[in-house]
């Protein structure tokens, strides 16, 4: 479902290039919850931004459902979804409600699937008391939901998550793990979930991918990367300082 | 596309009537602000009877051309100038992740539609200019096709500016420069201006052919700077090689486009 080969992002920044990713493959299975770790500026959103399309690979290719998300970036755009913890992809000044019927429009859902998935979503995410209210009054929570949601309505093959729990309290980052949860078995979404909260990570992924300085540094099952100790924390920071030094 | 665009224009209509006073007020200034222009043309020629050899309303005529066609686009297409905004915040991102053109994204971002009020202005005095020089049918026919012209070369101009700014995020003043200094630029003739100027406009940037070239056909004078009568019909060309090279440097923009860190 997800191809990286070789795949490379650089940028200039004054006259030296910086390797945000660099030479990194990997593949996802349709169907896997794979959580995707780093320390700050290791290269997981550049990755992710290369998985939508916003950024263009400097080197080797990247395949999203078989296609080269830079040149088909609209196909590709009908076929995943993307939701952004640091910033949402909603209309500011639209109720909620306008800015689902609006991504309904923009990504030519059948009206019948879309009732039915709004509805569903709305009823397990508890939107129904916030759906007319403008995006700019919404809390923290309550845009995650809504950013969920908009990202689910076009039944999207891949869900790609930058960092969704950010900022949550405890019962709302439940109810998204929970939802996550039921959205990978229930539809059989793929889904690829970067984040710092190793809670996250033990509840939903299986299998689990660190890169560092932009490389692979380890790709394996959560248990695997545990190797029998007890404490994920532990074994994540000694793998995010070793890659400092 | 058209679908599209006037879905996100309609959504940005309703979301700018979530503040009603500042929409009420952009209205009324709509109307104000297009009426100095013609004012000042009519300050000339209380003073002369001829500007560079155009009476008054031949004058207003061009001026009538160049503005439907360039209120057409600062309705349509000038939020096109708003990127470097997105592309600074890293907001362009969100547009690249809908299924839809990101020059669609961009054009209705904002999109005002009291922006009309000018568009209704320059028609006015178009219609004025038109009726007041009885100018022969079978020559207006060349007045839509102006019009139409000059529309796609203004929103290729704001288009290759948009496109600059990915590589300047920071200057959107020169991207103004280009934009609204063509719009005020065709709307005298180009007799007034020098001509290595003309020149420069006829060739490099082609904003002859907005209004000037085919104007003078409508008009049915010559040109006073010589150029032979074939060059009257040369505005779909121009449009066309512009169009072009605007979605070209469009899509290099894109593909240069280093969003933030997040």
């Amino acid at each position: 479902m997800i191809e990286l080969d070789r795949a490379g992002r650089s940028f200039k920044v004054k006259r030296n290039v910086v390797h945000a990713v660099h030479d990194l493959s990997f593949t996802v299975a349709p169907g896997e919850f794979v959580g995707y770790l780093g320390p700050n500026g290791a290269g997981k959103s550049t990755t992710i931004k290369m998985l939508c399309g916003i950024l263009t690979p400097t080197s080797g290719t990247v395949r999203v459902a078989g296609l080269d998300p830079s040149r088909k970036r609209t196909v590709v755009a009908r076929r995943i979804g993307v939701v952004f913890g640091q910033r949402t992809t909603l209309w500011w000044d639209l109720p909620l409600k306008d800015s689902f019927e609006l991504i309904r429009l923009l990504y030519k859902v059948d009206r019948k699937d879309f009732r039915v998935r709004l509805d569903e979503l709305v009823e397990t995410l508890d939107l129904s008391t916030f759906m007319k209210t403008p995006v700019r009054q919404l809390s923290l929570g309550q845009r995650m939901r809504g950013d969920l949601t908009a990202a689910l309505l076009h039944a999207p093959e891949v869900l790609v998550l930058d960092e969704p729990t950010i900022g949550l309290d405890v019962v709302s980052k439940n109810s998204i793990r929970a939802f996550l949860q039921r959205v990978n078995a229930e539809r059989g979404t793929t889904v690829l979930l970067t984040t710092h909260d190793l809670g996250d990570i033990e509840r939903l992924c299986k299998r689990v991918m660190v890169i560092d300085h932009g490389r692979m540094q380890f790709d394996g099952t959560l248990d695997e990367l545990m190797a029998g100790e007890s404490s994920l924390e532990e074994v994540v920071t000694r793998l995010y300082t070793a890659g400092a030094q | 596309m058209v679908r599209t665009y006037v879905l996100l224009a309609w959504t940005w209509t309703r979301a700018a009537a979530a503040y009603p006073v500042s929409f009420a007020i952009m209205t009324v200034l709509g109307f104000l602000v297009a009426g100095l222009d013609v004012a000042a043309i009519l300050v000339i020629f209380s003073n002369t009877t001829t500007l560079a050899g155009f009476t008054r309303d031949q004058v207003l005529f061009l001026y009538g051309t160049s503005n439907v066609a360039f209120a057409l686009c600062d309705m349509l297409v000038s939020n096109l100038d708003r990127i470097s905004l997105h592309v600074k915040s890293g907001t362009f991102d969100t547009m690249l992740i809908r299924p839809v053109s990101t020059w669609i994204q961009t054009a209705t971002d904002r999109f005002l539609i009291t922006r009309i009020g000018r568009v209704l202005q320059a028609l006015l005095v178009l219609g004025y200019a038109v009726t007041a020089l009885d100018l022969p049918w079978s020559r207006l026919w060349m007045v839509p096709v102006m019009i139409g012209c000059g529309f796609v070369i203004f929103s290729a101009l704001w288009t290759l500016a948009g496109a600059l700014q990915f590589v300047l995020t920071d200057a959107p003043e020169v991207s103004s420069a280009f934009t609204y200094g063509s719009g005020q630029l065709t709307q005298y003739p180009f007799a007034i201006y020098g001509r290595e100027v003309v020149r420069g406009v006829t060739y490099v940037l082609p904003l002859a052919f907005v209004n000037w070239q085919p104007g003078l056909y409508v008009l049915g004078l010559p040109d006073p700077f010589g150029t032979p009568e074939f060059m009257r019909f040369l505005g779909p060309v121009a449009a066309l090689v512009l169009a072009l090279l605007a979605g070209l440097a469009w899509r290099q923009g894109i593909r240069r486009y280093r969003s933030t860190g997040s």
